[in-house]
């Protein structure tokens, strides 16, 4: 038992598992968006080649980092109450009310350059951050599910207060676009471009990377440190898992309850600030809306893990920005990029579950096997997982009865 | 018994084989079951009896060999062939909706229809009740399966199988989830169903049980079938070599005694449950280093709260909880874990594992914030983590390929072995056991009792809650009863019989011998043994 090649050879086979998953999910989205392409009279390889080529240009690729980065953010927010069981669908409130505060804020307040964006993004994190700690109160006190509270929340925060805010706040000026008042200079996220330039020369012809995207990025690192590498982290996945047995070990249900929104809400507030300090400078009409939505899709794409949620939102930033061109060229409607992200969430859940099940069941025939072999050395000889394309569906998942010999 | 009975085979397997990939969990077995028997088949976990099982019932394929029911040769692609087969199975862990009524639960997939697709209810209640009544099987119809305890639960699959026509019966490990006046209403109603023409195959691997109940015994050893016995033929003694080609371990003699010293006291402590019902009423008791205090009780009767309150878990209303001279009366989960109270919980997938996460996070579990796990409280140490989980598993004979695995892929008993180990190599000042050996294979058994042992000996402290007297009587160096929230007698496990302090556990004998909170429940008017198979309370 505890044989070192056991180990490699199951860490091989559960990188295979894990990629299996995402990349049959693509492929299935491609057939079957190809599928109705077709039955709508549509060519879809022309379709597809377009979309390719046009998405990686240049300005292009820009713009999916741009779409990217926003969606990380709110991805992240998500995947850390999913971390804990806890279905936090307000991201789009939290993040919408945490923008309108901090634009405001930000044209306010006059601070020297790296302290004025420093205060406005602890200001949109404070915002997301206290308006999901009421839907926390709510669970803890109250019992209150926290996608009833979250739902109504979000409908009070878009409706109700951005509104009233809005009202107080939009700049009247000569144009019809609606805005709060501009935020200075010493509050812009500078743009990435010099860095894309050590690559390519042609940057400034395509649009500008917006800065945030260090931001999202860290928020990234940040996320996989604490969940994985401290203990308070281990906690909340811990409940998240078995909240009794974490209980149980001395983890607060109720205290992890209150941290994980409070995080969550954090990470949500910052979700409207990559276009706010990197375009628009001030919070308007043409602000973003449903990126708390399409956290949850992205969250479940990467499974809550910081690096496959960004390739989620890479390949959601992608299609975004890549459908346009079907509608210039009219090989098909846009709209066939929703069908597509809509296929690609359903049959990565599917394969992941599908996945995570044969997994299980390799784990638990390998214990089996381990048992057998302290027991009688001999049968050393039952050659190690010979990749079996069968699987029976045998009693060997958790149970107290292991088909091993004794 | 002496009722002529049909001699003819219900169920006949014939060299049956079935392969797992590197493991041959049944090996060319045998089972001849009459029909009107209660036959049992027995063997420890992972004996292949559960394979065997799942293959008459449908629910798994086999390899090779012949399957007969009623002399005719079938073979089944999935339970629905079985059922309509004449065969139930009831599994170990109940297949019921705890939010419908039992009604509801029991013709779920079989309602039968009335006029336009209606269901008719009066038809199928009518039907159940007879059927009750018949086989001496009471249960409220009305009542939402959530009310129902573990032995009614029971009833209820039992009912189902019935409802769906079955004439032969698997029943898989049904005592391993009843207390023992469950256990003999389970085998009056068992004899109940044999005598109305029933046939009922029966798991398990308690013996006494076995030699009580069965008229047939088929013995599995290593997927293999040893050999079919008569109870009146054997000993427990026999039956066990078979099992496992040695006997039995028993929880063995004691070579030192507990020191003067007191590692836990507990002072009057009271609890209410959610609906203001006292559960735990002025509890007093204390745990001497180097002792192993039993609890025994009947389950229910607040053994669960004191566990929970003595973790931090639930509130007290009143009373303290003093460990080592320190009040921790006020004290979080986390602080009174970090202070040394080790603790077994009784059921450990609820509230002992993480079950997806591999053996290195579940051997944090409870520590996750003490060194080697973490520094300073905050940064896990994984190194650490991984040193200290292979410590554990080494050290306490866990059987696993690697300490990445799932805690879900190891067996019963290794997965206790685990929570046992992770307990034991942070080297608690309390340990607090509840249920121990509960659900897991004698060989386990005999480890978890080994180790409960060794920690006596090195002096530390164990509350050891329990409900097999065995296990009780042969560890413990003091022994309380808890019934209905109080202490109603301290005992000497060297003098007491299991019979006695059966008795004491139902709340048909009460003894004033002067310890904490003996308080007499009096309305029982008769004593003796009797009390063993009175109706729950």
């Amino acid at each position: 038992m505890r044989k070192p090649s056991d180990h490699r050879l199951s860490l091989r086979r559960r990188t295979m598992l894990a990629l299996a998953a995402p990349v049959s999910a693509l492929v299935l989205s491609l057939l079957i968006a190809s599928v109705v392409l077709l039955a709508s009279e549509s060519n879809p390889i022309p379709a597809y080649g377009r979309m390719f080529r046009y998405g990686f240009e240049l300005e292009t690729l820009v713009d999916m980092l741009n779409r990217a980065t926003p969606l990380y953010l709110s991805a992240v927010a998500v995947a850390i109450g999913f971390r804990m069981n806890l279905f936090n669908i307000g991201v789009e409130g939290q993040y919408i009310f945490a923008a309108i505060l901090s634009a405001q804020v930000a044209a306010t307040i006059s601070l020297p350059a790296p302290l004025h964006l420093i205060v406005i993004i602890l200001t949109a994190m404070g915002a997301g951050a206290a308006w999901s700690l009421i839907a926390g109160i709510l669970k803890v006190t109250r019992g209150v599910h926290e996608v009833i509270s979250t739902i109504m929340l979000n409908l009070i925060a878009t409706n109700l207060v951005v509104a009233m805010l809005f009202r107080r706040w939009d700049v009247p000026d000569q144009s019809l676009n609606q805005e709060t008042a501009a935020i200075p200079a010493s509050g812009r996220m500078p743009n990435l471009n010099k860095v894309a330039e050590l690559v390519t020369r042609d940057i400034e012809k395509g649009r500008e990377i917006w800065g945030f995207l260090i931001v999202a990025i860290i928020v990234g690192l940040l996320y996989w440190v604490y969940v994985a590498r401290t203990r308070p982290g281990f906690d909340l996945r811990a409940s998240g898992i078995n909240p009794l047995a974490a209980e149980a070990s001395g983890v607060s249900p109720k205290r992890t309850v209150l941290v994980s929104m409070l995080l969550s809400g954090a990470v949500a507030g910052l979700v409207g600030l990559p276009e706010i300090l990197g375009r628009d400078y001030a919070y308007g009409l043409q602000f973003t809306q449903m990126l708390g939505f399409g956290g949850i899709a992205v969250a479940l794409l990467g499974q809550n893990h910081p690096g496959g949620i960004a390739l989620g939102a890479l390949v959601f930033g992608f299609l975004d920005s890549a459908a346009p061109i079907l509608d210039v060229h009219g090989d098909a409607p846009q709209e066939i990029v929703e069908i597509m992200k809509g296929v690609i969430i359903f049959t990565a859940v599917i394969t992941y579950v599908v996945a995570q099940r044969r997994r299980r069941d390799e784990e638990a025939r390998a214990a089996a096997r381990a048992m057998g072999d302290a027991q009688t050395e001999e049968s050393e000889t039952a050659s190690p997982s010979d990749e079996e394309a069968t699987l029976p569906p045998g009693p060997k998942t958790g149970g107290d009865d292991s088909p091993a010999d004794k | 018994m002496e009722a002529p009975k049909p001699t003819a085979e219900a169920i006949i397997l014939h060299n049956i084989t079935k392969r797992f990939p590197g493991v041959l969990a049944n090996d060319r077995v045998s089972l001849h079951v009459k029909a009107g028997e209660i036959h049992a088949v027995c063997g420890e976990n992972g004996a292949g009896k559960s394979t065997l099982m799942k293959i008459l019932y449908g629910m798994i394929p086999y390899d090779e060999g012949e399957m007969f029911v009623d002399g005719k040769k079938t073979r089944f692609r999935s339970p629905k062939d079985a059922i309509a087969a004449g065969i139930g199975m009831v599994h170990q862990h109940f297949m019921l909706a705890d939010n419908l009524t039992v009604l509801e639960n029991i013709i779920l997939g079989e309602e039968p229809a009335g006029r336009l697709g209606r269901l008719n209810f009066k038809q199928a209640r009518d039907r159940i009740n007879t059927l009750g009544k018949a086989y001496g099987l009471e249960v409220d119809l009305d009542e939402p399966i959530s009310e129902l305890g573990i032995g009614e639960r029971q009833r209820v699959e039992i009912i189902k199988a019935l409802f769906r026509g079955a004439r032969i019966l698997i029943l898989d490990e049904p005592t391993s989830v009843l207390v023992p006046h469950e256990v003999e209403e389970l085998f009056r109603n068992m004899r109940e169903m044999v005598s109305r023409g029933e046939t009922i195959i029966f798991i398990d691997h308690k013996l006494e049980e076995v030699l009580e109940i069965a008229e047939r015994i088929t013995v599995l050893r290593a997927g293999r079938a040893v050999g079919t016995v008569k109870p009146d033929d054997v000993t427990k003694r026999d039956l066990a070599e078979m099992m496992v080609g040695s006997e039995l371990p028993a929880p063995g003699a004691k070579t030192t005694r507990p020191s003067s010293q007191t590692s836990l006291r507990v002072d009057n402590l009271s609890i209410l449950d959610s609906e203001e019902r006292e559960v735990l009423a002025g509890v007093s008791l204390d745990v001497h280093k180097g002792e192993i205090l039993g609890v025994a009780g009947v389950e229910g009767n607040g053994q669960q709260e004191l566990v929970e309150a003595l973790l931090g878990i639930i509130p007290a209303i009143g009373g303290k909880v003093i460990l080592e001279d320190e009040d921790i009366s006020g004290w979080t989960v986390r602080a009174r874990r970090e202070a040394g109270i080790g603790y077994i919980p009784e059921d450990r997938h609820r509230r002992g594992l993480l079950l997806p996460a591999p053996l290195w996070e579940n051997a944090m579990l409870g520590h996750q914030g003490m060194p080697p796990f973490s520094k300073r409280g905050f940064w896990l140490n994984i190194s650490g983590a991984r040193r200290k989980a292979t410590e554990c598993v080494e050290g306490f004979d866990v059987r696993t390929p690697s300490i990445n695995v799932a805690a879900h892929a190891l067996s019963g008993g290794n997965q206790q072995k685990l929570i046992i180990g992770r307990e034991m190599v942070m080297n608690p000042r309390l340990l607090i056991a509840a249920h121990p050996t509960r659900g897991i294979d004698v060989g386990a058994q005999a480890a978890v009792w080994e180790g409960l042992r060794k920690a006596r000996e090195e002096g530390l402290a164990v509350l050891l809650i329990s409900a097999d007297l065995d296990e009780l009587i042969g560890l413990s160096d003091r022994l309380l009863v808890i019934y209905r929230g109080r202490i109603v007698a301290e005992l000497d496990p060297e003098t007491v019989t299991p019979h006695e302090l059966g008795a004491h556990m139902t709340g048909v004998e009460t003894t004033d011998q002067g310890d904490a909170g003996s308080i007499g429940t009096g309305d029982a008017g008769s004593t003796g043994t009797a009390g063993l198979i009175t109706a729950p309370a």
